[in-house]
This record gives structure tokens, sequence and C-alpha cells, in this order.
């Protein structure tokens, strides 16, 4: 690509380096940027409540202590209970597999009936499905939860499952969508004269080639979900709350002395599933943020 | 000899639009039948019609006397060749070829034993376990037809296989071919652009535009005497030349006069031909327009004619004359003494030429 | 497996999520809107009165505050997470070997949950403990960002950490937009000595309209559906200074037991939405199906 040094390259070495300097100088300003939030955070949640008052924000702690760790994990207060983040980091994980699996498994079968069996009104369908993924979800907050109480559903984990289910039906059905329509349509006509049937053209054929997709689903899907507060404030009680409810109670409670340490160590505890998800699979978290968007 | 394969009355719509018009075609068993046209004429639907991957409007398809209007692509004991191969991506080539008897449920030793057969007969056995994305463009082609000749099927059909090699590539699997349907007695139908392709694989040509046929023959009937203009221009490289020709009626047959930019008309006669329209187009090609010279016989006319052109082409030199408004194309032998701008005598064989209503474009004799 | 069975398997497939969709998104849509011409307050009434809901909302100096704040916040973030955006998009399209791991750290807030943003840019813009009091510590006695209690100005303290969390993604598709330019065109420009920043002025950027209209709708998007950021950064305050409208329609939801004004709030957020969204996905499927 376009090098910013080009037009220098023959008046001076000297320039050329100075303006590569400012340039990751610039660059690494800005990964300061970044990064110091996360930084705080780290050195907060090491710190005594003590420290933290007479100390300054980007001390580094003069004694490491994991204390705030353990009362975030097993001792804050989340409104009248004290068990710490751990039941609602659970609530979190029941919460998050099966609606990922479930959503994505329904995404695949409508992406691939939408790329590779087009019939009429497949487009019309697809366009609505679409659609709903763009709407703000205080518009359905409210018959959401009539409906939760009508089916027996209402403040379980089961009904926010089936609530993350149903509005994730939209992007998942997108992303393999758009992967399976640049597969070429005359592989399932070869699979339909060798005789296989739709549900083997899809197991046999389209499966195995969806990997790439499957993980960029995944990614995407258990990000939105773990990360959600909007459903899980809206629909969950005091004993099925995901782990971004318990974090907002422990840190909004009015009750008590503000341990900022505990705080700080509460907030990593329930960002290291997808933090650590990015680190490992990030290359996937980007291709899915920018498939939708961009739409390859 | 039994019919392999009969479409009767063949109409297909797509919504408002008519794909294929009245299609009437049948072939025996071993017969090879090439479908072509240019792009658009409908001949790949007319493909997919026949293997029921597309639905007919109406009409009948019978396959060895079966009628195939309720009949499933799976059971129409068929085999098809894509253009882009379509293998299975993620499977090896072993799998690719097998994988229409597992889902047949034929016993694993049965498929071992078919698939070492058919990898013999086409010489892919080192690569059973490679996966397509390993192969060159040929030997997926071969693998594709493995696939095809596996399920040892009534008719096979070929989707435009051979358009994605290159031209060197694409000689030889056309011999291959040729080779196979000549090794096999096997029915085929073959889609192709290519008239070339068209003409050497061919048992019998239907040539296709705008989703009616044009015409229905041997490739020497094709070639010799097509049935309107455009058969004539499409068929045959280089094309047949279409000279527009004024028409009068002596006592005993019938006079052709075609304008000439420069002098006197050319005029030509045929004895053997009467009552033809005012205006017709002639058709005669290259080989059958030669030079004075060198070629020889009292059924052949002579007029003199100037040269535009002189393309030497090794074997042969083709040498360009304007009649009629049109470059007209002569096929010399090489040791022409024709030189650009000089006025040389012409032969027109006659017997070998084709009338055309200059309206309608329909052959006349 | 019949015939027919066969042939209809693809839309039976598909039909569950329809289904469900048409009642999930476009019910609920079609509910919400009844409820908001109605006279509800703890429960549903079914009973249509006309505008009444909306007369309030419109009227109510909370909603004006709310609404108004999404204007100020919405136009505040999307355009500074794009200039961001582009920016470092530029920075690092300019061939560095350490690429991958500068984008890994420009990019991970978007992995974290708002809530999580939120509370950390809490503490952070803390007054007693935090920016405010590092700066005064190291000398600059009179600097004073409290900003998070300020009525007036904590509203931009939710800016501050929206383009912290959202910069880095905008950055990763105009990245992929830049680098999307065909080479030779830039060699061509090269050759014909156009200076470089007049490439990206005049050949780049103009080719990258379509995804700084991408880049558009996901940020306004986001900004209609911020609701997380708020409630964990300032909780709606000081009072409800901060209040957008996605926080104003919960209040009425769930803690104020005014239902009539949590539908109308959210169906003037879904129409803001519909504005904004529903040409871009029109063009978008048009020039697709062509």
């Amino acid at each position: 690509m376009t090098e910013l040094n080009s037009k220098y390259a023959d008046s001076g070495y000297i320039q050329k380096l100075i303006l590569r300097s400012l340039l990751f100088l610039l660059l690494g300003i800005f990964a300061v940027y970044y990064l110091m939030p996360l930084f705080i955070m780290v050195t907060t949640s090491l710190k005594s409540l003590e420290e933290i008052r007479t100390g300054s924000l980007i001390d580094l702690p003069r004694e490491v202590t994991f204390a705030a760790w353990k009362t975030a994990w097993s001792g804050a207060c989340t409104g009248i209970q004290c068990e710490g983040l751990r039941p609602f980091f659970w609530n979190s994980v029941l919460l998050a597999v099966p609606a990922v699996i479930i959503s994505t498994l329904i995404g695949a079968l409508n992406g691939y009936v939408i790329a590779q069996w087009r019939f009429k009104g497949a487009n019309l369908i697809f366009s609505l499905m679409l659609f709903g993924c763009f709407i703000p979800f205080q518009v359905v907050l409210l018959p959401m939860a009539r409906v939760l109480g009508i089916i027996n559903l209402a403040g379980s984990i089961s009904g926010l499952v089936f609530v993350h289910v149903i509005y994730g039906i939209g992007f998942t059905t997108l992303f393999f969508r758009n992967y399976y329509v640049s597969i070429p349509v005359e592989l399932v006509k070869a699979a339909k004269i060798d005789g296989a049937n739709f549900f083997r053209i899809f197991i046999s054929i389209f499966l195995p080639l969806s990997l790439p997709i499957i993980v960029v689903t995944v990614i995407w899907q258990f990000t939105q979900i773990w990360n959600d507060f909007l459903f899980g404030v809206s629909f969950s009680e005091a004993g099925t709350q995901p782990v971004t409810v318990a974090l907002n109670n422990i840190v909004n409670s009015t009750t008590g002395v503000k341990e900022y340490n505990v705080d700080m160590a509460a907030a990593i505890i329930a960002a290291l599933p997808t933090l650590l998800v990015y680190v490992v699979a990030g290359k996937y978290f980007i291709r899915g943020l920018t498939a939708g968007s961009v739409k390859g | 000899m039994s019919t392999i394969l009969e479409i009767k009355n063949l109409h297909k719509d797509f919504g408002s639009l008519n794909i294929l018009n009245s299609i009437n075609v049948s072939i025996e068993e071993g017969d090879f039948l090439v479908l072509v046209g240019p792009s658009g004429c409908g001949k790949s639907t007319l493909l997919n019609c026949i293997a029921g991957l597309e639905p007919i409007t109406s009409g009948a398809i019978a396959i060895d006397g079966r009628d195939m209007t309720t009949v499933s692509p799976k059971d129409r004991d068929i085999a098809m060749v894509f253009q882009s191969y379509a293998l299975y991506p993620t499977m090896t080539v072993g799998q690719n070829i097998t994988f229409g008897m597992k889902v047949r449920g034929i016993e694993k030793n049965e498929r071992e034993e078919k698939l070492l057969k058919v990898a013999k007969q086409l010489q892919i056995e080192s690569l059973i376990n490679r996966r397509p994305g390993q192969l060159s463009g040929g030997q997926r082609q071969r693998v594709a037809m493995g696939r095809a000749l596996v399920r040892d099927p009534k008719l096979f059909l070929f989707d435009e296989p051979l358009s994605n090699l290159d031209a060197k590539l694409r000689v030889e699997m056309r011999t291959e071919i040729k080779k196979l349907h000549q090794n096999l007695n096997a029915s085929m139908v073959y889609v192709t652009h290519d008239q070339i392709e068209a003409m050497t694989l061919a048992t019998k040509i239907v040539v296709m535009k705008g989703g009616i046929v044009q015409q229905i023959g041997t490739p020497s009937e094709i070639y010799n005497r097509p049935s309107n203009l455009f058969v004539a221009d499409f068929m045959g490289s280089p094309a047949m030349n279409l000279i527009p020709a004024k028409v009068t009626n002596n006592g005993k047959g019938t006079k052709f006069t075609i304008a000439r930019s420069h002098g006197e008309p050319l005029i030509l006669f045929d004895d053997n031909i009467t009552k033809l329209p005012e205006n017709v187009v002639l058709g005669l090609r290259p080989e059958d327009i030669g030079d004075a010279n060198l070629r020889k016989g009292d059924k052949l006319q002579i007029s003199t004619c100037s040269v535009d052109v002189v393309e030497p082409a090794g074997a042969d030199t083709y040498v360009l004359i304007n009649l009629g408004g049109k470059e007209v194309t002569a096929r010399l032998q090489a040791e022409t003494a024709a030189q650009t701008g000089m006025e040389m005598a012409f032969t027109f064989n006659m017997d070998k030429v084709s009338y055309f209503n200059a309206k309608t474009g329909q052959r006349l004799n | 497996m019949s015939e027919w069975l066969e042939k209809q398997l693809p839309k039976l497939v598909l039909a569950p999520s329809f289904v469900a969709i048409l009642i999930f998104v476009y019910g609920f849509i079609g509910w919400t809107a009844w409820v908001s011409f109605t006279k509800s307050k703890l429960l549903p009434r079914y009973d249509i009165v006309g505008l009444i809901q909306y007369d309030r909302l419109f009227v109510s100096p909370r909603w004006d505050v709310a609404f108004s704040n999404l204007f100020i916040f919405g136009f505040l973030f999307i355009v500074i997470s794009m200039l961001l955006g582009l920016l470092l998009a530029i920075l690092l399209d300019q061939k560095i070997r350490t690429e991958g791991i500068i984008r890994t750290i420009y990019l991970y807030p978007m992995a974290l949950s708002l809530i999580v943003t939120g509370t950390a840019w809490k503490w952070i813009l803390n007054p007693g403990l935090g920016l405010e009091a590092m700066l005064r510590s190291w000398g600059w006695e009179s600097f004073s960002f409290n900003w998070l209690v300020d009525p007036n100005m904590a509203i931009y303290t939710v800016v501050i950490a929206g383009v912290w969390q959202a910069s880095g993604f905008v950055m990763a598709l105009f990245l992929a937009g830049l680098r999307s330019v065909d080479d030779e065109i830039i060699k061509a420009a090269q050759v014909d000595g156009i200076p470089t920043w007049r490439i990206y002025l005049s050949i780049i950027l103009p080719s990258m309209a379509a995804i700084f209209l991408s880049a558009f709708i996901v940020l306004a998007h986001l900004s209609i559906k911020s609701f997380d950021l708020v409630v964990a950064l300032t909780g709606g305050g000081p009072g409800y200074a901060t209040d957008l409208p996605a926080t104003y329609m919960y209040t009425m939801a769930f803690s104020r037991g005014d239902i009539g004004q949590a539908a109308s709030s959210a169906m003037i957020m879904m129409a803001v939405v519909f504005a904004i969204v529903v040409p871009y996905l029109y063009s978008e499927l048009r020039a697709r199906n062509d």
C-alpha cells in the first residue's frame, strides 16, 4: 500500500527516519490510550483500599494483594445476596453455551436454504429476517416479558436462552447465507444426481466446508450473548442473573463502602471469557465483525 | 437399437419469459448428441430439463421408453459432468467417485471394486487419495468423468465440460471423450458453444437459437446442407460465405447476378434449380471457391475477381474477394500465385452451393 | 420420504425461523405500537385512545433531555469514532511489521461488555480518586475533571467511553477498505507524480464511500441502542442528565410502571432506526440482486 514516505525516498534518509519515528510515536500513544484502562483495572484490583485512597490512579501496587479478587468471586454483594460473581458466572455459562449452539445451528440451516435452495419468496424472507437484526430491542422488551410469563419461562435461564436464540437467528442466518452463496450451485446439482437428499447434502458436503464460518459465528454469538445486559436485566430475577447484571449490581450497590478494587476485579472476571476468546481467535472475530457490515 | 432419449414438444417458460419452444429430438442408443448454439440459446437449460434438475412447462421427456415427468434426477439413471466439474471439495477423489454409491447403500467392497475399475480406465489411480484442490484442471475433469462412469448410466450428460480448459488440453480431452464414447458405446448428450467440438464429437447435432431448434442432423448434413442462414453462418470454421444475389430465370435454369464494387457484376449459373425468388443468398464454403489455375474440373464455373487480401496459413492460403458487398473468403492451395490487387480467375463449385431466401433466411434447395 | 415432502423441505426448514421473526419481531413491534396508543400504566390496556402517550412524551422534560442527548451523543460518537478510526487505519496502512499486535490492541475493547467498559471508565473519571486526582497530584493543582458528576458535561463522558470502545472496530473496517483499492491504480497515480496525501484524498477515500456508509450505519445503530454503557457509567445521572431514550424506556417500563410511556418511547427509537436503516438496506439489497 501507499507508503507515507515514498515522496521522500530520494530527499534524505534523515527525513524518512523522522517521519517513521513520528509514525511509531503516534501508534504508541494510541496503544497506550487503548491499553490504559485495562492496565488501570488490573493494578487497581491488586491494591488495598488504603493504597487506592492514598496513591494515584496509575501507580503500580506497592503491595500486591489478591483479596479483592477473592471477594469479587465469592463475597461481593449483588443485592441481598453476598456470594460474589461465582454463581452468576455459572449462570452466564448455562445461558451462553446452549444459546450459541442452537442459534448457530439454526442459522446454518437457514443460510443453506436461502443460499442454495432458492424458491419464490426466499429473498423476501431473508430481507425480513435481516431487518430484524437492526431493531432496537427496547421495542420488544414489553411484549416479550409478557410472553415469557405466559409460557412460564419468566425469570429463568431457559427463558433467556429462548430470547437470545430468537434474536440471534437474524445474524447467524446472515453469516451463513453470505458464506454459502459463494459455493457453486452445481455442487448441489451433482449431489442430487448422486442421489443425496436435502439433509445428506447439508451434512456430507456443506458442513465440512463450513468450519471458517462456524468459528466466526460462534465467536460473534458468544461475545454478543455473554456481554449482553439489556435482555439479562429485563428478563432475569435475583438467582438467574447473568454475570453482566451481577457486575453492575456489585459496582452500583449503594450499601457499604465503595470497594473500588473489588469493582475492578469483578469487571475483569466478567470480561475474561470474551477477552480470552478474542486473544486466541481474534482474527476470526474481526472477520465476523466485518462480514456483516462490508458484506464480503 | 432402441430409442434411448425422446423429447416431445417440450416447452419451458420462466414466468412470462419463454426459454424453450417446441423442442422435438430423439436419439438411439450409442448416439452422441450435441446441443450447440450461442450463449443464451437454451441448450444448458434443455440439458438440465433432461436431467430433471429443471421443471418443464409442457411436453414430455422419455429415457429408454420411461416417461420422466414425475421422476427425480437420482432415479433417471443418468450421470452428469459439469463445466466446473463440481467435485466435492472436502472429499478425496475416491470419496468423490463413490459418494453416489454410498448414498445408494452399495457395499464397501463393491464400491472399491468399481472405483478401481474406473480409475484404471481414466488413468487416475495415483490420485485416489488426493483432494480436488490439489489437482490440475485436466485431472479434475477426469475425476468428474469417473464419477459419471461409475454410475454405469443409460445416458451421459455433459454441460460444456471443456470450456474451463486451455486450448491444448481441450483438444486432448476432446479426443478422450470421443474414445470413451467409442469404447463404451455409451449414449451421450453434450452441450457446447464451440462448433468445432460439435462437429468432431457428434453423431447428431441440434443447433439452437433463442430457445428454438434451428436444425437437427448429422455433422455432414449440418455442414453441407444448413437449413437456414443462422446455421450456415454459425457452423463451420471459417464461416460459410453468404453472398446476396439477384435471380433471373432463363429457359433452362437460373442465372445469378452478384454485384461488385468495381466493374461488371459476377454471373453464375445453375441449371439444376428453378423457381427461386428474386433475391437470394448464395451459400458457398471457402473450400468451394478455388484458384482456376490450380483447380480443374468441368463442373466448375470460372470468373475473374479482384483479390483484396491474401492470408497465408501454412497448408492453405485464404484470399478475400469482394462480392455482393461482402468480404468473401476463398480457400486456395498454398501454391497459389494470388497477390493483393491482382485480377485472378476463381472457380465456383455450384454443386455445393446452398440457396437461402434473402428475407426469411430459410434454405431453398 | 414422499416426493412432495422432499420438494417442500427447504421451505419447511426455514418456516419456523420465519414464523418466529414474524411473531417476535414484527408482531411484537405491532404490540408495542398498539400499546403506545393506549392509556396503559402498570398493566397494558388495549383500548386505543390516540396520541396521548406521545403528547406526554414530548412535554416531558426528562424525555427532552434523553432525546437531545441521543443526538449530541450520537453525533459526537459517530464523528469522532470515524475520524479516529480513519486516522488509525491510515497509520496502520503504512506497512508496519508489528501491525498484527497493534491491531489486536486497538480492537480488544470491542470484545468487552459495555458494562465492563462503563465500570472501568467510571473509575478512571472518578473525580476524587481518578484522573483528576492523579493530575492534581502531579502538580496540576487546578485541573478539574468532574464531568462525571456535572449535569452539563456528563453526557460527554459517555462519548469518551463509547469512542474508546468502538473506534478500533471502525479502524478495522477502514483498514480493510483502504486495502481493497487496486494496487495498480495507486502505482499509476504515483508514476503520474501525484503526492501521497493527494492519492489518499482523491483516489482512495472516494472509493471507500460504501465502507463509510457501513461504518456510519453500525455506529448509528450502536448509539441508538446504548443502554448498557449509560447504566454502568452514570446510571443515567446525575439525575437524568445522561438519560438516553433507551434508559428512559427501561425506567418507564420497569421502575415507574408506566407501560404507555415505555411503549411510546420505544416506538420513537424504532422510528429513528427505521429512518436510517431502511434506505440503506433497500439500496444494498437492490445492488446485490441486480
